[in-house]
């Protein structure tokens, strides 16, 4: 009978979504699943009438799928919801949300958008065992789970990582109940490469997290073992702090703060399926030993584990870092639920005894004197003890016997076809593709203080591990060293990232959120990035509140998120300086003043670091006043210095800003004459002086970002049918189709569409908007609308298409 | 349904504001099917539809020839169906009409009712060889208005629509095949005036203007990265010479200010200059304006100040329209109808693209000329300084040595600090018609018409373009001042970067809110 109803209901459906538009699809899975729940003839009935009304609706809409009349029953939703109308389906607009369409006794739908929607999630009847402990929360339940059991949160960070740690934290500082999943609770935090944070563009990062209230730049700060500023010649836009931490060390900082972490509760499990609800919504997971756990957000974090393998030589092994299992069946389930995964590989070095190493052969790098801090909270700053790098190069041996085995390694051999990092290239790489050079620099970094591992930097290999050790002796400085992990290279799924929304979350599943490595990057600094805003997105999405989005030109961490939903990302993703057009704007100085205030509007910045922010900006800003009205006469003492440093001679009573305009005159120089101010902490000096050198530049950058916003911040509607526009090149038009760009800038950065493309959406947008405003303009003229369209559904609809 | 209908009400309304409404809406509830077409259509203007227009000029201009041109997928099955081509093959099979991309062929165009409407030859040009990139067809019929109304009207009733102005070129701009620099030059093309801006105009359509533009984008996009590059991996590659970067920055900075020299020129092309005529009183301007515009405009005589007011001829030098100002001789006077000719003439000199002044040679250089001189020359250039003009073009003065038929000797002595203002000495005499050609000569050289048609660049800059050439060269100069300065390798991409941005304005790889606006502006679409 069921199977009767289905087919006859399936090929009414085809017939007249057919009349209205081929593009209407519909799941018979779905469909089956409703028929099999109660669904009577009158039901149908009214489903074909609603088909046949509102035409416009449909014309529009890429995918319809019904839900089971019985979940909207009047009953379960006391908030808003007229007793007379009755759910009946889910209507997905081009940008994939979901917006539910009601019947009323009279067959006339009524839609409920889907911004609307959220705000009118069901009230939970005292299920969750947390509810009393949330005053004042909304706790969301979903449909299809009454009568399982299950842990009930508000969200779930799958994944102990850098990304995972972020999330999670950020998510129960916000307030949400949150779970965190991991395969080993050993293993939160671990650095499986280089112990190291920061660095070019990096560094930034790290900043960007700590302005917003993450954690990874204080851990950081705590656990160093060397810190330099990297690039110090090349500007203040690209200095870069970078410390090399004691993994162990950072490791269990980090679990100490995830453990004391209030609402934050942590779990090994190994999750092996996402739980998705009636409305193309995420409800939660399931572990592999069958145990589900549900929250209306779910953030992944799988890192390298998804169907890891590593591979040392020509022998593999199924795991997500050397000595760990990988996750199974994670992305089988998510290419089920539609979503589109590929494959990516990268690696690590060997690690050698540091007690068999000779340093008298080894140049050493030590730290810098004068110690910066990532983090903007003084409360996180404790000095340490500086432990030294060394410096060696490769020989004319090492590149003979790399040569010599080249067909050894996975990629010149041929059998791991998954794309490395370009930006960080194995040993081999950089000897095939810079042929010239006659050696490169190689570096020797301790991975703690407490351990005997030498990282050997720059020397990561695919080559078989009875190659590795030779290869390693062939290093100055090495030549009776002893091995004491083998490099490996390690394969692991990702999901392409533009299936993501700039909030992280998925576009195909509501509160389901990916995050890290997952979306093809590589670096701990970029996965504490994305999880950082992915557990604050998480947050408000199980809150039932605003998404927040960083503006590409807002942030690094906006830049990459805005990268990674825009471009087709085949080979892991590496945060660069240059990947960000304005970062004069973008310093590591001002992190804090563009990003805190944002911090604190969420929730994760307390009272305490509030204070601290706001009396730092107005020291700040004092002293730009001061320097500004202070003048100095060529009679005093600081002119000559001035004049010295600057080869320019001062001739005029001047402001003591303009004389820090000068090349080479620093703030360091008034402070030698007593013109600082002592008030000030070097960071802060710091600030002045950039701020005031190169106010020209900035102004200048300034302006160009004014103008690139002006442009560029034209939005393109949600439910733009590109393969509408002819004009467009046919590869422009699937890009986009694909990517769904939100404005014009992150159009021109979509792969494949280029600057005559993005003219003629330019010209498409502009006709559309005239004609709709001639539109608006003559039916406002109408005196008597034609009496057909009197029809309340109809009327709404056109408002909501617009 | 109701929906579709006030939508096309809508659209009845904007496109042809006087048509009867009621008349109208009862088509369109009848739903007469051509009409909703051929006017509801406009709504998805930049999706594909078929659009018509006569392309030869009606009205009183007739040409024994007029071609009706037809652009868009349905080109090719709406002239199937009232072409019958002459060669057999076809007519006999009965088949559609498959005609051969860039063939003439000759045949005859028949209606409905299978009556024959003309003889026409048809030039198929199948996309994307076309000017538009769709499929264009040209059908060429007898000349007048009737035949060509009623092909006209066939095309229209087999379902193309008509054109809006400047659609065509619309459509290649849309389709690519011309950038915005090129579609702008179409209409200058087909309103020049002269052939030199016929010829300028050409030069851009044909890309000589984007490809110089592009190619300096790219050279500054490649130095970009290369900056960028160092920054993010300073240890992989080559270190950057200062030198070399510098060289490069000066070699773009020439190219720049290149292509700004024919800003000039451009906008002299399309407006045309003015050349004021100024000196003392009886040095013989009038017989100059006379003789160089062969007319007796001006009147003439011994009497010192006959000229009182500003007296115009219009001329055509090195191809410009040019438009002589004839002036009172500017001398102390008591009288008040002089003084104010004075006052006019002062005027006309400031106002001026090229100053000609006239001495006498029999007088030498006096002080009367002197002084006008300085009170002239000294206001000009304080208004240049200012920033007045542009381009920073400072007025070229030519110096006209009249009279030298009654001289002794063929140029006169001039003071050396006057000497150096001047850019060209003529010696004339003015009613004898001797050294008009040199006059010339020098004119067409100082606007820079003569060394741009010599080095092969013919196309010249518009003021939209010429404003962000001045962008970019200010950009890069900046850069230069940076590097001089010693600051650091992240400081140079910031200039570089605008320099970039105002370059990719010019060619539209850049898009920006004023190429969107100019657009629109030209082809008034979706008005």
């Amino acid at each position: 009978m069921h199977h009767l109803l289905h087919n006859t209901l399936y090929s009414f459906f085809l017939f007249f979504s057919l009349d209205i538009d081929s593009s209407v699809q519909i799941d018979p899975l779905s469909l089956s699943l409703s028929l099999s729940l109660s669904l009577s003839l009158s039901h149908i009935r009214s489903y074909m009438a609603m088909l046949l009304q509102p035409r416009i609706l449909f014309a529009h809409s890429r995918r319809l799928r019904f839900i089971p009349p019985c979940c909207f029953s009047p009953s379960r939703s006391p908030c808003a919801f007229p007793a007379s109308l009755r759910a009946f389906c889910v209507w997905r607009d081009a940008r994939n949300r979901s917006h539910h369409v009601f019947l009323d006794d009279n067959h006339r739908p009524t839609v409920i958008p889907f911004a609307r929607r959220i705000g009118l999630r069901f009230q939970e009847s005292g299920r969750n065992r947390r509810a009393k402990n949330l005053s004042g929360r909304r706790l969301v339940s979903t449909f299809a789970t009454d009568g399982l059991h299950g842990e009930r949160y508000d969200v779930i960070v799958v994944g102990g990582g850098h990304s995972g740690c972020e999330a999670a934290l950020a998510s129960a500082r916000m307030g949400a109940s949150t779970l965190l999943l991991t395969l080993n609770l050993d293993r939160i935090a671990w650095q499986p490469c280089n112990p190291a944070v920061g660095g070019p563009a990096k560094s930034q990062l790290v900043h960007e997290v700590d302005a917003l209230g993450g954690e990874m730049g204080k851990i950081t700060d705590r656990c160093y073992l060397q810190k330099r500023v990297l690039n110090r010649s090349k500007g203040p836009a690209v200095w870069a702090l970078r410390a090399q931490t004691d993994k162990r060390e950072y490791a269990t900082e980090m679990k100490k703060v995830v453990e004391s972490t209030k609402n934050l509760y942590i779990r090994e499990a190994m999750v092996s399926e996402v739980l998705v609800g009636n409305n193309d919504n995420v409800e939660g997971v399931r572990s592999f030993f069958g145990v589900n756990f549900y929250a209306p957000s779910v953030v992944l974090t799988t890192g390298t584990f998804m169907n890891g393998r590593i591979w040392v030589g020509r022998a593999s092994l199924s795991a997500g870092r050397a000595g760990e299992s990988a996750s199974q069946g994670l992305t089988e389930n998510l290419r089920s639920l539609g979503f589109e995964t590929g494959r990516l590989k990268t690696g690590t070095p060997a690690r050698v005894d540091v007690r068999t190493v000779d340093f008298s052969k080894l140049e050493r790098q030590p730290g810098d004197e004068e110690v910066k801090w990532f983090s903007f909270d003084p409360e996180a700053h404790i000095s340490r003890e500086q432990m030294c790098c060394y410096l060696t190069r490769t020989t004319p041996e090492t590149h003979e016997l790399i040569k010599q085995n080249l067909h050894e390694t996975p990629t010149y051999g041929g059998w791991v076809e998954a794309t490395g990092p370009r930006y960080c290239p194995s040993i081999e790489d950089k000897i095939v593709r810079f042929k010239d050079k006659e050696s490169h620099q190689i570096f020797l970094e301790p991975e703690g203080r407490t351990v005997p591992e030498l990282y050997v930097q720059g020397f990561s290999t695919g080559l078989p591990e009875r190659l590795q050790l030779a290869l390693l002796q062939t290093l100055p400085g090495l030549e009776k060293c002893a091995m004491l992990r083998p490099a490996y290279a390690v394969e692991y799924d990702y999901l392409l990232a533009h299936q993501c929304n700039r909030t992280l979350m998925t576009k195909k599943l509501e509160g389901l959120f990916f995050s890290g490595q997952i979306n093809g990057t590589t670096g701990y600094e970029e996965a504490a990035a994305q999880g950082l805003l992915a557990g604050i997105n998480a947050a408000k999405f199980s809150d039932a509140k605003d998404l927040v989005a960083l503006e590409r030109e807002s942030s690094f961490v906006g830049t990459l998120v805005d990268d990674l939903v825009t471009k087709d990302i085949r080979e892991p993703y590496r945060m660069l300086t240059s990947r960000s057009e304005h970062r004069l704007l973008l310093r590591s100085d001002n992190a804090d003043s563009r990003l805190t205030p944002l911090g604190r509007t969420v929730g994760l910045i307390d009272d305490r670091r509030w204070k601290l922010f706001q009396e730092k900006q107005s020291r700040i800003s004092s002293e730009k006043q001061r320097l500004r009205t202070t003048r100095i006469s060529s009679s005093d003492a600081i002119a000559a210095d001035v004049a010295q440093a600057s080869e320019q001679s001062i001739t005029d009573v001047v402001p003591l800003a303009i004389l820090l305009k000068r090349p080479h005159v620093h703030y360091s120089l008034l402070d030698c004459h007593g013109l600082g101010n002592p008030e000030l902490s070097l960071e802060e000096k710091e600030c002045v002086e950039i701020d005031l050198k190169y106010e020209g530049f900035i102004i200048r950058q300034q302006n160009q970002l004014e103008q690139m916003i002006h442009r560029q911040h034209r939005p393109i509607p949600d439910d733009l049918d590109y393969y509408s526009i002819k004009t467009l090149s046919m590869e422009a038009r699937e890009k986009l189709s694909k990517i769904r760009p939100i404005n014009i800038g992150q159009a021109t950065r979509v792969g494949g569409v280029n600057p005559a493309d993005i003219n003629a959406l330019l010209i498409y947008l502009e006709v559309q908007r005239r004609q709709r405003k001639d539109r608006t303009i003559f039916e406002a003229s109408m005196a008597n609308p034609p009496e057909e369209s009197d029809n309340m559904a109809e009327q709404q609809t056109i408002a909501f298409m617009k | 349904m109701a929906i579709r209908h006030v939508l096309h009400q809508a659209e009845v309304h904007r496109m042809r504001p006087n048509f009867p409404r009621n008349l109208k809406l009862t088509k369109l509830v009848c739903g007469s099917s051509k009409e909703e077409r051929a006017i509801g259509v406009w709504s998805t203007s930049t999706s594909y539809d078929t659009i018509v227009a006569i392309a030869t000029p009606m009205g009183n201009q007739q040409g024994s020839i007029a071609i009706v041109r037809i652009s868009g997928p349905l080109a090719v099955a709406v002239v199937a169906k009232y072409f019958n081509s002459s060669k057999k093959s076809t007519s006999q099979r009965q088949n559609r009409w498959k005609p051969k991309s860039h063939f003439v062929e000759l045949g005859t165009i028949v209606d409905d009712a299978g009556l024959i409407v003309d003889e026409v030859l048809v030039v198929p040009m199948l996309a994307p060889r076309s000017y538009t990139k769709e499929d264009v067809i040209e059908i060429q019929c007898h000349g007048g208005d009737v035949c060509v109304r009623r092909i006209l009207h066939l095309c229209l009733e087999g379902g193309a629509r008509l054109a809006q102005p400047g659609e065509f070129t619309l459509r290649a701009f849309l389709n690519g095949r011309m950038d915005l620099s090129q579609a702008e030059s179409v209409a200058q093309l087909i309103t020049a005036k002269s052939i030199v801006a016929a010829e300028a105009a050409l030069a851009a359509l044909q890309g000589g203007l984007s490809s110089f533009v592009q190619a300096m984008r790219k050279d500054c996009l490649e130095l970009l990265a290369e900056m960028d590059a160092h920054l993010d991996f300073e240890d992989d590659i080559p270190p950057l010479e200062t030198a070399d970067v510098i060289e490069r920055i000066n070699s773009l900075c020439f190219r720049v200010q290149d292509s700004l020299k024919t800003s000039n020129r451009g906008r002299l092309l399309q407006s045309g200059m003015q050349i004021a005529i100024v000196g003392r009183p009886n040095v013989g301007k009038s017989s100059l304006l006379n003789a160089w515009s062969q007319s007796h405009r001006a009147i003439v005589t011994d009497i010192a100040g006959t000229t009182r007011d500003i007296v115009e001829a219009e001329v055509v030098v090195g191809g410009i329209p040019v438009k002589l100002l004839d002036t009172a001789g500017i001398r102390e006077t008591d009288n008040v109808v002089e003084q104010m000719g004075v006052q006019r003439s002062e005027a006309a000199a400031l106002g001026a693209d090229v100053v000609v002044m006239v001495i006498s040679a029999c007088d030498g250089w006096t002080t009367g000329d002197h002084h006008i001189f300085h009170k002239i020359f000294s206001v000009k250039n304080s208004e240049c300084a200012a920033g007045v003009s542009v381009t920073n073009f400072t007025t070229p003065w030519v110096l006209v040595q009249n009279k030298i038929d009654q001289a002794a000797e063929a140029l006169v002595p001039i003071p050396d600090d006057v000497k150096t203002h001047f850019s060209k000495f003529v010696p004339t005499c003015a009613i004898k018609g001797i050294g008009l050609h040199d006059l010339e000569a020098a004119v067409v050289e100082l606007v820079g018409l003569g060394k741009a048609c010599s080095d092969g660049r013919q196309w010249a800059v518009n003021q939209r373009q010429a404003e962000q050439l001045l962008r970019a060269r200010d950009a890069l100069e900046r850069l230069k001042e940076s590097i001089k300065q010693d600051l650091p390798i992240d400081f140079w991409t910031i200039d570089l970067r605008e320099a970039v941005i105002a370059l990719g304005q010019i060619s539209g790889d850049d898009v920006s809110e004023e190429v969107l606006s100019n657009i629109f502006s030209r082809f008034c679409i979706g008005k």
